[in-house]
């Protein structure tokens, strides 16, 4: 049979404790999960190879909240099976707390899962769904009834212990899915789009309160997700994922303030991206011409040369428009469409050389805003350090 | 009944009559021959008031009865071997791509494409050839083969159906293999193998042309026996005992049908 | 997802554990089917032994003697129809009963179809019951009712319909019978399930586009569901044509199909090859029109 060295020693540490004081081992600034070079190919060596992952180099700190996330079919979930022990990488290596588990099994790796649909056995009942890992475990009875409770108080199911999975909401299968992975305390905890299955209401909510369960366990969460908005409202780092590589790790300002690519520009939230050519550089910045708007200076950290075609990336609520023109502000352009989002206004733009912007205007005039129809002639300025400039 | 709804658009004139001639031709045959077997009368055409005298009579009889035993014995035993058998195909063979896997599933599933008259004359003739006495094992034998696809399909069925992730769920659990199939996939699976071996014993408790050439002297199978009975013409006893057989196989149907509903809402 | 994360030997124990869960329902197959199939095989093309066996000498006369006949007298080969007549009234009978499985079972299927999920049950039901019900017993049933004394002869005799007892039973008409009675569920049972997957959006933008009632159904509804009823054509037709029972007891011994004539060369008139050459015949006819039933299934698969 196989051996399996590891099964039992992260099983001895001390019982769950929810003030969080007894956080098992994994104290901050540790790193919890290192990546080096993976790379996963499927059908390796045959005519229909499928690279879904390469160059995966990531390192994941101790009582983070870290998210994967990317479009469908980008890699987060296979590298998140990976880490789980469902898949093999093909190449590289996969510590978890430092023990290479790149051969290890699921059942061998100090790791529990949360899954899409959650998984959970539909013959048992929700007490014994969350102790189902404890007893694989050999803990003692009193040991897995007492840890089961203390897991039905965290996630709020305490009344619907003799339940089964069928007779439960979403929500409530959901929690139990949490619990069950949380009760063995494990060092990693992986969730692979546990949100998706739930509508938009109690998406929000279990946002929340996913987040508070992660402060208040101090596990490492990696979190996949295909929603932007989910990822960048819980997580404490995020990293994106594009076509089997990694495009930005960043904490969520830094994803969504200063992406490094077109791609991550445009995944996250929106952009108007515009090109441009670099006309004049000082030490501080740069002079832009972006034909048929006219020139933007900007201040820039990446070193430009004249001549030089870039894009811009401008979030389109970081654009201001005006009936007038004057020193800094580009066009004319014109409105073309004026759509009406409640809290927001956008407006289409369209310049000259068929050139589109995006501008969203908050709604109750607090910058004093005109509101403009289609057909208007507009100016438009972008705020001090708005336009990023993307080289990639 | 179809025009009652003229708004439904999928409705056409005269689909629900013939579903219901359809229905009670099915059904008026076997409805009519149990009615009769409870006829008082010698004739089985003239009605002379009810009685369970033919059911007494057959009940008796201790031929019938040696041959309810017979086939009691040969689905419990045939059923349960096939069903054994097919568990482990179907474990082998449901989300396990391996070479020859296509031969592997046609060879199981054989016994349902060879029509039934070839495999009972093949099983005479390979029985004798191989120097096999007929009787009892002989029969055994040939049940045991036709039953396992019977037992396989509800078996596979249930295990497609069964979400993989269960089983990753488990090992991320700290499950071993051995766990994950003792706590998780055989108590999931149990609907499909009670369905699967009840359609087994239905089979075999049905068949009567491989039993019949496969048989040898003091092997005889209730379908054999009622053949048999059938030279004299049909006879009230003919109708008693069919009607048992009758009540009994749809009983069982109603069973297995029962435990593989209850089975997927799960 | 095949790919398990499991280090090399395990993968290999895990193979093993295949293979030893696998060859056991296999062995059983091959030896007490295959093999006996393959006999059969061999036999075909032997000659027959006075009781019963065979005589190991190569013959083809198990397939000449389909067509042929050995005159008595000088020992020529006569053209015989009787066996072809036989063949071709299996056919035959199976291919009527086809299409009258085929008649009922559309509308049937296509009215279940569209109830309650709980009438659906219901109506299934009552369908799949005698599907699992003792054949024999059924065929008997059936017997019992077309017997001249029968309740179907004393309901139009009542009714001064006839005067004298129509011979219901015992023919070609009750075989026919028979085979549609036996085998019907097959065919409602497949068509249904084709007739759930219909979307019913398509008869709304038939009707939305002019088309009558009539035309709808016959070129929007029976084209879709083709894979359908061609499959439930071959449950049908395969267990008909090989059919024993019915024959045997409706039509009273007289009326013979192949599957009869099969079974008394190894009962009555024992000419082993004779019989395994008939076996074979009735397994290629099988064998052809399921492979070709998968190559349409295949096809169909891979257009649609």
């Amino acid at each position: 049979m196989r051996i399996m060295p590891s099964r039992r020693t992260f099983s001895t540490q001390a019982a769950y404790a929810p003030d969080g004081a007894a956080r098992a081992g994994s104290v901050a600034g540790q790193v919890a999960a290192e990546v080096t070079d993976l790379a996963k190919t499927y059908g390796a060596g045959s005519a229909k190879a499928f690279e879904a992952l390469r160059d995966i180099n990531l390192t994941i700190r101790a009582n983070e909240f870290f998210t994967l996330l990317g479009p469908s079919g980008c890699g987060k979930t296979t590298l998140l099976r990976i880490l789980g022990g469902f898949e093999q990488l093909t190449e590289g290596s996969c510590k978890i707390f430092g023990q290479d588990v790149s051969r290890l099994p699921p059942e061998a790796r100090p790791v529990n899962t949360v899954f899409q649909q959650y998984a959970l056995f539909p013959h048992m009942t929700v007490r014994r769904n969350i102790a189902f890992g404890l007893e694989m475990l050999g803990r003692p009875k009193a040991d897995v009834a007492r840890t089961v409770d203390e897991m039905l108080d965290l996630v709020h199911m305490r009344d619907y212990a003799d339940r089964k999975p069928d007779h439960l909401s979403g929500g409530q299968r959901q929690r139990v899915a949490l619990a069950r992975a949380l009760a063995p305390r494990p060092k990693l905890l992986l969730l692979d789009e546990p949100l998706s299955a739930l509508d938009l209401k109690l998406r929000q909510k279990m946002r929340l309160e996913l987040k508070a369960l992660q402060r208040e366990t101090g596990i490492t969460f990696v979190f996949v997700t295909h929603d932007q908005e989910e990822a960048l409202a819980m997580s404490d780092r995020v990293a994106v994922l594009n076509k089997g590589r990694i495009q930005q790790v960043g904490t969520p300002e830094d994803i969504y303030e200063q992406p490094q690519s077109r791609f991550v520009a445009d995944f996250i939230g929106e952009s108007n991206l515009i090109e441009g050519r670099v006309t004049a550089t000082d030490n501080s910045g740069a002079a832009v011409d972006l034909a048929g708007l006219g020139r933007v200076l900007l201040t820039c950290p990446e070193v430009l040369v004249v001549g030089q075609q870039v894009t811009l990336s401008v979030r389109p609520e970081r654009v201001a428009l005006s009936a007038e023109g004057g020193d800094g502000k580009l066009g004319p352009v014109t409105v073309f469409d004026r759509t009406y989002l409640g809290n927001a206004v956008e407006y289409h733009l369209r310049a000259a050389g068929d050139r589109a912007l995006t501008v969203r205007a908050p709604r109750g005039g607090l910058r004093g805003l005109l509101d403009f129809t289609p057909g208007a002639e507009v100016y438009v300025t972008f705020e001090a350090n708005a336009p990023k400039v993307l080289t990639a | 009944m179809s025009n009652a709804r003229l708004k439904d658009l999928r409705a056409f004139t005269g689909f629900g009559s013939v579903a219901a001639g359809c229905v009670i031709f099915l059904y008026a045959p076997i409805l009519f021959l149990t009615v009769y077997s409870f006829n008082d009368g010698r004739s089985v055409s003239q009605w002379s008031g009810a009685s369970l005298r033919w059911y007494a009579k057959v009940l008796h009889n201790s031929d019938i009865q040696a041959a309810a035993v017979n086939s009691l014995i040969i689905a419990t035993v045939a059923a349960t071997v096939a069903t054994v058998l097919a568990l482990g195909a179907a474990l082998a063979m449901t989300n396990n791509r391996f070479r020859g896997e296509e031969a592997a599933y046609a060879t199981i599933t054989l016994p349902l494409m060879v029509p039934e008259i070839v495999t009972a004359v093949a099983s005479l003739v390979f029985f004798v050839s191989v120097g096999f006495s007929l009787g009892f094992t002989t029969i055994l034998l040939a049940h045991i083969v036709f039953c396992i696809p019977f037992a396989y399909l509800p078996i596979r069925a249930r295990l497609e159906g069964m979400d993989a992730t269960l089983r990753s769920a488990a090992a991320d659990l700290y499950a071993s293999r051995r766990q994950a199939f003792t706590k998780i996939t055989l108590p999931l699976l149990v609907p499909g193998l009670v369905s699967g071996w009840l359609l087994a014993f239905i089979i075999s408790l049905d068949d009567f042309i491989i039993s019949s050439m496969v048989a040898g002297p003091g092997s005889t199978t209730l379908p054999m026996h009622i053949y048999g009975m059938l030279r004299l013409g049909i006879t009230p006893e003919v109708n008693a005992i069919s009607s048992l057989m009758l009540i009994g196989s749809t009983l069982l149907v109603i069973v297995a049908g029962v435990l593989n509903r209850g089975g997927k809402t799960t | 997802m095949t790919d398990r994360a499991l280090p090399l030997s395990s993968r290999w124990s895990e193979r093993a554990v295949t293979a030893g869960l696998l060859w056991p329902s296999l062995a059983v197959i091959t030896v007490f089917m295959v093999i006996p199939v393959a006999i059969m095989a061999v036999y075909s093309f032997l000659e027959p032994a006075t009781y019963g066996g065979v005589v190991w000498k190569f013959s083809t006369a198990g397939y000449e003697q389909i067509l042929f006949e050995r005159d008595f007298l000088d020992d020529s080969l006569v053209f015989s129809a009787d066996y072809l007549l036989i063949l071709w009234r299996s056919v035959a009978q199976a291919a009527i009963a086809t299409l009258l499985c085929l008649i009922i079972s559309v509308p049937t299927a296509y009215y279940i179809a569209t109830r309650s999920d709980r009438a659906k049950t219901i109506w299934i039901y009552l369908i799949t019951i005698p599907y699992w019900v003792n054949l024999l017993i059924r065929t008997i049933a059936l017997l019992f009712i077309l017997r001249d004394d029968g309740p179907i002869n004393d309901v139009l005799m009542a009714a001064g319909l006839v005067s004298a007892p129509l011979s219901l039973s015992y023919n070609s008409f009750a075989i026919g019978l028979g085979l549609v009675y036996s085998f019907l569920p097959f065919m409602v049972l497949p068509l249904y399930s084709a007739f759930e997957r219909f979307d019913f959006k398509l008869l709304e933008a038939a009707y939305d586009l002019y088309a009558s009632r009539r035309i709808a159904f016959f070129r929007i509804v029976l084209p879709v569901m083709r894979p359908g009823l061609v499959a439930g054509g071959l449950l049908v037709f395969i267990p008909a044509i090989g059919s024993f029972l019915a024959p045997d007891i409706l039509g009273g011994g007289k009326t013979l199909m192949i599957g009869n004539l099969i079974g008394t060369q190894f009962q009555g008139a024992r000419n082993w090859p004779f019989g395994a050459a008939l076996s074979m015949i009735l397994m290629t006819l099988t064998l052809i029109v399921l492979i070709w039933m998968a190559r349409r299934a295949a096809r169909t698969k891979f257009n649609g």
